[in-house]
């Protein structure tokens, strides 16, 4: 056992922190988030060619680092306390997930280099959280297939080179046999696309499939059997998101320590009152116990599937419950300044809004965990 | 004891039901349904329609052009209002600053400014917070200095909620330093378009512009705008506050919007179960929230009838304020994914491109974002608790049962 990181984790860590500070601080970040594209082009190639990271946990045969989940996991919290807006965990995690297991070696490449971008359109309007609610279609045509059907929030989608869309090629919406995966075009003809802005400045989009054409090429996997990998890589994508809420909470609790020790109410300090330093003591301690849980979860994610989904769960959970928590007490001890969009406290607060519901909520995770101690038992 | 509501009283309640079924805007009460955001005119037209009952200016005595309701009355009014999915009245002007002039003006200023509030010919805006006194109000530093007949103003006020929309500002401003920090302070009046007033938005975490910054640059207004005595601006603005706590109850809204949530979970898919209603995490924290709401009624009913007790008070501020979260929360829940779209809610129809069943989800996490302020504004949690526990501290100080309940 060792909960130690590398000399070379370390270095990762702080040569990213280093490039980020400088390239994403606050104002800079607002301000690619409110222009047109709502991300930048530039910063994602830095993050591809002088830190090379998107690689980072891919392996060297598709021109990765051949880290692992810890990497991803160091890489994540680092974007997190930035609220890096550019799609690394719905490209180099979760797309490169998925396109691992199915032998892409190409669009592997192509990621590493930092040339695609993926958005993942699995949701749909009416299944929250369940993967295996797939009413999008994919009939055979030819050699080929077609697709329809409509996806829902499908987070960096207008930023998208690639989409991968989960499609029913059998069985009924709720069955867990028949779900395949396809790679599709966003600018192939049938595809309408609806993006907005989304609360945390990052940009979503709601998708509907017209009858949209792919070669056979674009199945990713085998036909029907995809719903396994698809849950597995959402456990991987749980860990990482988790990274991610982990930085973003590390900075809400600092922000809020800072604050209240600048903070003059009473001719006093507000951090001399006894109810706010255990109201910070409280938050330390959710982000204390979530850390665990992420790393709980990034150490599970080789393990037996109910072992890994369970790692899972507890992480989203523990998670979910410090996000509320400290999300909503940095607000409030932040006073009127906690409710502006002139403070990064607001901003942050609003990613772990999004994080939280994110990948299954809470209330979500726990009957999940439930479910799996009762079949285990 | 009794718990039904008379007769008498349960007829009203119905005609005030008929007056928003059928007299008031409908218009309005479509934007709010589907979560637009209203404009100066919609809130106008809402306040004038009440005014045509006599029924806007709530809380002012008879003789000013108040209902004259029993706290009862005006309860079921708020209530049927809130049921009615109909938007609260501005506080500012009709619930703070009102009922101060009316019982501290001058017969000329109640001539002067009674009459525009109750047509809303006029909107106001409170002045209190500053940028360095918030929850230590008392410390505030905007100063008016005597200069003829003028006061000279000079400071900054901060979170002033609805300043673009106002004609008139309250201000709590400092004309002497005494020995505590509540005196020396003055309650003043001046007009928004008075040379040196200068207001700037404050964009809220939800996106929304209800904040201001408010800067006072050697700004002359009348002493004659003066509320009541030199120096007893802090008694003033203190009388009145106990009710103004009380206006943060909305016990209406709060089981409307239950009864919202507990149909639309009803209808919604769950995960695990075929609804969200049987959702056994969800069900169990809407039924604690549906308690809560219930019980709390009570404590309002009986806070508004009896003697009033500033620790209850308080107490309810708390209560009613992060009941009004939880339900935010609850909503969050419904909204699944759908909390992230973050559309402006100005034009009508800006709700089109969202898939019918999760058009709720934009306005409702707005809100969850919005009514953090809930628990800050109008004397923060912790402050409110740091006044309940001084007043517990006191010598038999616990609200004492089994007193005669007329
Ligand atoms: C949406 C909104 C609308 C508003 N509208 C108006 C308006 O129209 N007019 C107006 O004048 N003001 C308005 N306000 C201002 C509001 O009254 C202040 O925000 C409030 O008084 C708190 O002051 P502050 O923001 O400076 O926070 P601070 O006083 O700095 O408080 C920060 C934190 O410290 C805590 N704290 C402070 N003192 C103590 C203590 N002694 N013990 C323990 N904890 C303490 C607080 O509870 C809070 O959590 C509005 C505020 C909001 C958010």
């Amino acid at each position: 056992m060792d909960f130690t990181f590398s000399d070379e984790q370390v270095q990762l860590r702080s040569s990213l922190q280093s490039y980020l500070a400088e390239r994403n601080g606050f104002e800079r970040r607002v301000k690619i988030s409110r222009s047109e594209p709502g991300w930048s082009a530039d910063l994602w190639r830095g993050l591809a060619e002088e830190l090379g990271i998107i690689g980072a946990a891919l392996p060297e045969s598709v021109g990765g680092i051949g880290g692992g989940p810890v990497e991803t996991m160091i890489i994540m919290e680092e974007l997190g306390a930035s609220l890096v807006l550019e799609p690394y965990f719905e490209t180099a995690v979760v797309a490169a997930g998925l396109l691992q297991a199915g032998g892409r070696e190409a669009e592997l490449e192509a990621i590493v280099r930092g040339d695609a971008r993926y958005a993942f359109a699995w949701a749909e309007p009416e299944g929250r959280y369940r993967y295996h609610h797939v009413g999008t279609r994919a009939v055979r045509d030819g050699s080929g297939w077609r697709l329809s059907g409509m996806k829902a929030v499908v987070g960096a989608a207008p930023w998208a080179t690639h989409l991968l869309v989960s499609a029913r090629t059998g069985g009924d919406i709720r069955d867990r046999d028949g779900i395949s995966l396809f790679l599709v075009d966003p600018a192939a003809c049938g595809v309408a696309m609806r993006g907005y802005p989304t609360i945390d400045g990052r940009r979503a989009a709601d998708i509907r499939f017209d009858d949209v054409q792919v070669d056979a090429t674009a199945l990713v996997g085998t036909e029907g059997t995809s719903l396994s990998l698809i849950e597995k890589v959402g456990d991987v994508a749980i860990a990482a998101l988790g990274a991610e809420a982990l930085g973003v909470m590390r900075r809400l609790v600092q922000d809020t320590i800072d604050y209240t020790r600048q903070r003059r109410q009473f001719g006093q300090p507000i951090s001399s009152f006894q109810a706010l330093q255990h109201r910070m003591v409280d938050m330390f301690m959710k982000l204390e116990l979530a850390t665990s849980a992420v790393y709980l979860a990034t150490l599970s994610l080789d393990a037996d599937a109910t072992e890994r989904a369970k790692a899972a769960s507890a992480a989203k959970v523990s998670v979910g419950q410090a996000l509320r928590f400290i999300g909503q007490n940095a607000v409030q001890l932040h006073g009127g300044m906690g409710m502006t969009d002139e403070l990064p406290v607001g901003h942050y607060f609003k990613r772990a809004t999004v994080i939280e519901g994110e990948l299954g909520s809470t209330d979500y995770h726990l009957a999940r965990y439930a479910e799996l101690s009762k079949a285990a038992a | 004891m009794e718990l039904r509501l008379t007769p008498a009283e349960r007829a009203f309640a119905e005609t005030v039901r008929g007056f928003f079924a059928t007299e008031y805007p409908q218009d309005v009460l479509a934007k709010v349904r589907e979560g637009s955001l209203l404009t100066r005119e919609d809130q106008v037209r809402a306040q004038c329609a009440l005014q045509s009952r006599g029924w806007f200016a709530i809380g002012w005595p008879e003789q000013f052009g108040g209902p004259g309701w029993t706290p009862t009355e005006r309860y079921i009014f708020e209530q049927e209002l809130e049921r009615a999915g109909a938007p609260n009245i501005i506080p500012m002007a009709v619930i703070y600053i009102g009922p101060i002039i009316c019982a501290f003006g001058t017969p000329e200023q109640r001539q002067r400014w009674l009459p525009d509030i109750l047509e809303s010919r006029a909107m106001w805006a409170q002045g209190y917070s500053e940028p360095e006194s918030g929850s230590d109000l008392a410390s505030l530093g905007m100063s008016a200095v005597r200069d003829g007949d003028d006061y000279i103003l000079d400071g900054t006020k901060i979170w002033t909620s609805g300043a673009h929309w106002a004609d008139w500002i309250f201000c709590l401003v400092r004309t002497s330093r005494g020995e505590r920090k509540q005196q020396g302070i003055s309650l003043v009046c001046v007009p928004m378009d008075a040379p040196g007033v200068r207001v700037e938005p404050i964009i809220s975490i939800d996106g929304t512009h209800e904040l201001n910054r408010v800067t006072f640059d050697r700004v002359r207004t009348p002493i004659a705008n003066r509320i009541g005595e030199e120096g007893q601006g802090w008694h003033y603005a203190n009388v009145l506050l106990a009710s103004e706590r009380l206006s943060y109850a909305h016990i209406g809204r709060k089981k409307s919007d239950l009864q919202a949530i507990r149909r639309m979970a009803s209808d919604l898919p769950g995960d695990f179960a075929e609804t969200m209603i049987e959702e056994p995490g969800f069900a169990e924290r809407l039924a604690s929230v549906e308690i809560a709401a219930s019980v709390i009624e009570i404590s309002v009913l009986r806070a508004l009838t009896g003697e009033p007790d500033a620790a209850v008070i308080s107490a309810l501020k708390i209560a009613c304020t992060e009941a009004a979260q939880q339900i935010t929360e609850l909503w969050l829940e419904l909204a699944d994914r759908y909390r992230q779209p973050f559309l402006e809610r100005t034009l009508s129809g800006w709700n089109r491109t969202l898939p019918e069943a999760k058009r709720f989800a934009v306005p409702q996490t707005a809100s969850y974002l919005f009514e953090r302020a809930q628990t800050i504004y109008g004397g923060a949690t912790e402050v409110q608790k740091n006044i309940i526990w001084r007043l517990l501290a006191r010598a038999n100080a616990l609200p004492r049962q089994g007193q005669a309940v007329s």
